[in-house]
């Protein structure tokens, strides 16, 4: 059988749907969270460059270099962010982070 | 018949790491597995055609996200069973709202109706005599140079700010202040004192500005 899009769909869902459901059941830690989101944003990928083979148009890859460059981005902000707070407070659980009462 | 094999092999490896991270105990162990599930998306990429994207998956996430992650996780001293409490408790609402996201996108994917699927060529999207990274380049350096730019605006306003938010200045460290030392002057920092002859002079130590640090 040939490998169609809505192969590489339904891993790119499955990914995606882990993300999800890793940020629901890992609510406390703030580091799998974040990996979770990485996750999340390589089943994004996945799509984009599934759809750009099968539609012959490359611009699908050349956005999932810029998700690339700002999942990278986002990452790096965001563990710099966990180092200081960790600094800060001794600890990384999400229910700690509560002093802007958001 | 080989594609689909890989295809199966890359896609069953990359959702099964990607359970395994979300699942594991240890954040070290979900760190290398989130590094299985990138080489395993990577493999995808490649075939996909896309090998320009896939090698960068590798460098990019295995070589420089994925050990900021394992940085981090080693560093910070953290209780982690503590963090992995109330586990079962959200796992239900997780597994609601997942199975649902899950159901809804694979339904979709997998209905023929699809206006996508009826416009699926089977041409390569990279043009004949070219290779990927090659048409890549053509037309993200002209019609795209300056979405181009603006992530590269990015990465730097990143790499700043993950250098300024993690910067600390450490009390009692000794510095080199250059503009503390261009401004001295013979008159604040030389004291000519008047010795008592046959008595002792002992400097008033805190006159001086090093000694009162």
């Amino acid at each position: 059988m040939t490998i169609g899009l809505g192969h590489y769909l339904t891993v790119a869902a499955c990914l995606f749907t882990l993300g999800i459901f890793g940020i629901f059941i890992n609510r406390k830690n703030v580091i799998v969270i974040l990996m979770s989101i990485e996750l999340i944003l390589l089943a994004v990928n996945i799509n984009l460059v599934a759809f750009s083979h099968f539609n012959a148009d490359l611009v699908g890859q050349v956005f999932a270099l810029f998700v690339l460059t700002v999942a990278a981005a986002e990452s790096a902000i965001g563990l710099a962010i966990i180092v200081v707070y960790f600094r800060n407070r001794g600890s990384i659980a999400v229910e700690d982070i509560n002093m802007m009462k958001g | 018949m080989a594609a689909a094999g890989f295809f199966y092999l890359f896609a069953v490896l990359a959702v099964a790491s990607g359970a395994m991270v979300i699942l594991a105990k240890n954040p070290v162990h979900a760190v290398l597995f989130l590094i299985l599930a990138f080489f395993n998306a990577a493999g995808l990429f490649v075939l996909l055609g896309a090998e320009f994207i896939a090698m960068l998956l590798v460098i990019v996430y295995v070589g420089a996200v994925s050990v900021l992650f394992l940085f981090v996780v080693m560093m910070l001293d953290v209780d982690f069973a503590a963090l992995k409490a109330g586990f079962i408790k959200n796992a239900k609402v997780g597994a609601i709202v997942g199975g649902i996201v899950l159901v809804e996108l694979v339904a979709l994917f997998s209905y023929r109706g699809l206006s996508i699927a009826s416009t699926i060529s089977v041409a390569s999207p990279t043009p004949a005599g070219l290779t990927n990274t090659q048409a890549l380049g053509e037309i993200l350096y002209t019609k795209y140079v300056y979405f181009f730019q603006c992530s590269g605006l990015i990465l730097l306003v990143a790499m700043i700010g993950a250098i300024v938010l993690t910067l600390k200045h450490r009390a009692g460290v000794k510095r080199q202040s250059i503009p503390e030392q261009v401004a001295r002057s013979p008159k604040a920092t030389l004291e000519v004192v008047k010795v008592p002859s046959g008595g002792s002079m002992i400097p008033a130590a805190a006159k001086r500005p090093e000694a009162a640090e």
